[in-house]
């Protein structure tokens, strides 16, 4: 067990070790949603929500059910089927309480189950054998992290919507490269703060 | 390059139906570099030739297995909790795949980390039961995982063998660059470079392609 704070973790898993940037998760959606910087905005603050919440929901499933049973084995099944449950729940919760809200986010609820970036946060706080108070911080920095990279993307393919590109590198192409270049970039925070 | 295999492995064993099933899955319709799916693996794992060899074994592995058994079930399978079957179904070969991985090649799982597991959520694997194994049969959809696990293989090695060549000079140990004339560049085998890697291949594809890519879909 390492004895970084929840606080480090939270600015490593922001800037030096971004979920995207640096581990490339969430891609998919990362392509798909980073058009405009409303729909990112909207997309990025309900994975940070469902990443911090699985994440300790999972914290707890793997550590206090898992484990005991000597089921550890099972985590990926039941960490999905936790974050699917999740999700559906955030979503009826959501339409009957705040049918504001319900609609602004509505259409991202069902795309964050597949969004590899909460799965994947989930598996990296059993890997690294994290507490219960770092992963949480690595949850939410994880998300907020996702969040940063995605409506930054957004800002410069809504500038990029107005540049020449050369024909086969449009859409997805230019923006794997000018994502490369925000993920050197964000080397540029290395020596900060580490987690490994 | 995909498509001189597609003959091969197809042989005369399955009619015309399965060769072109073959082609449009492995080149057509590249699960990666046209449909640009399952790509956070294609990053992630890709900065050695050896690494990416193995995850493009893994989802063959799945996606054959996956729709194997959600083609055989698909007449079974209640129309409304057939995401949830194909999600177990996934789940339970990455979860075989994984518990062979670490009992065998304990290092290369250590390598490889959580991107075996997160095989679940590659959308390459769940878009193909979804749209392939549901409507079609057994075999055919076997075809299916195997013309996507190559294109996705085939596509993962070649990031694999070039970000390992120019990032470390050497490839699976065989020193290929000179250190007199090349010095290994970093930036290629850390995060940047597979995000450029990649971006550069898709535009090759484009390129090949021709025009309009969207076309042939």
């Amino acid at each position: 067990m390492n004895e970084t704070s929840a606080i480090v973790i939270l600015i490593a898993a922001i800037f030096t070790n971004n979920i995207l940037l640096a581990n490339f998760l969430g891609m998919c959606s990362f392509v798909a949603c980073s058009n405009q910087i409303g729909t990112a905005i909207g997309l990025g603050t309900a994975v940070t929500f469902v990443t911090v919440t699985t994440s300790m929901i999972n914290f707890a499933v793997y550590h206090y059910v898992l484990v005991p049973l000597e089921l550890a084995h099972l985590q990926f099944i039941v960490f999905i089927a936790v974050i699917a449950a999740f999700v559906q729940f955030v979503e009826m919760f959501v339409e009957r309480f705040s049918p504001k809200l319900y609609f602004a986010l509505g259409i991202f609820l069902p795309l964050i189950t597949v969004n590899c970036a909460i799965l994947g946060a989930s598996m990296f706080l059993i890997i690294r054998n994290y507490t219960f108070a770092q992963s949480v911080g690595f949850g939410f920095g994880g998300g907020l992290g996702w969040m940063l990279a995605i409506v930054l993307m957004a800002g410069l393919r809504q500038k990029m919507r107005y540049s020449n590109i050369p024909k086969p590198f449009e859409n997805v192409p230019i923006a794997m490269i000018v994502t490369g270049v925000l993920a050197m970039a964000f080397m540029g925070f290395g020596g900060m703060v580490s987690i490994q | 390059m995909a498509d001189s295999k597609g003959s091969m492995t197809c042989g005369g064993m399955c009619g015309g139906k399965g060769i072109e099933t073959f082609k449009e899955g492995a080149w057509a319709n590249n699960p990666i570099a046209i449909q640009v799916l399952g790509i956070c693996s294609a990053l992630a794992v890709t900065s050695k030739l050896s690494n990416s060899l193995v995850m493009g074994v893994a989802l063959l592995f799945v996606c054959v297995g996956s729709n194997l058994f959600v083609s055989l079930l698909r007449n079974r399978t209640p129309h409304r909790i057939r995401m949830i079957a194909e999600v177990a179904i996934i789940a339970t070969f990455v979860i075989l795949f994984d518990q062979i991985l670490k009992a065998f090649f304990p290092a290369m799982s250590k390598q490889l980390g959580p991107y075996v597991g997160l095989i679940i959520t590659n959308c390459i694997v769940m878009g193909r039961a979804e749209a392939f194994a549901l409507q079609n049969p057994p075999l055919l959809s076997m075809i299916d995982g195997v013309a996507n696990g190559v294109g996705y293989g085939v596509v993962l090695a070649a990031i694999g063998f070039f970000r390992e060549l120019f990032g470390t000079g050497e490839v699976m140990g065989y020193k290929l660059l000179s250190e007199s004339w090349y010095t290994p560049n970093q930036v290629i085998s850390s995060a940047p470079g597979a995000f450029i890697a990649l971006g550069i291949l898709i535009a090759i594809f484009n390129a090949v392609k021709g025009p309009d890519p969207e076309e042939s879909k």
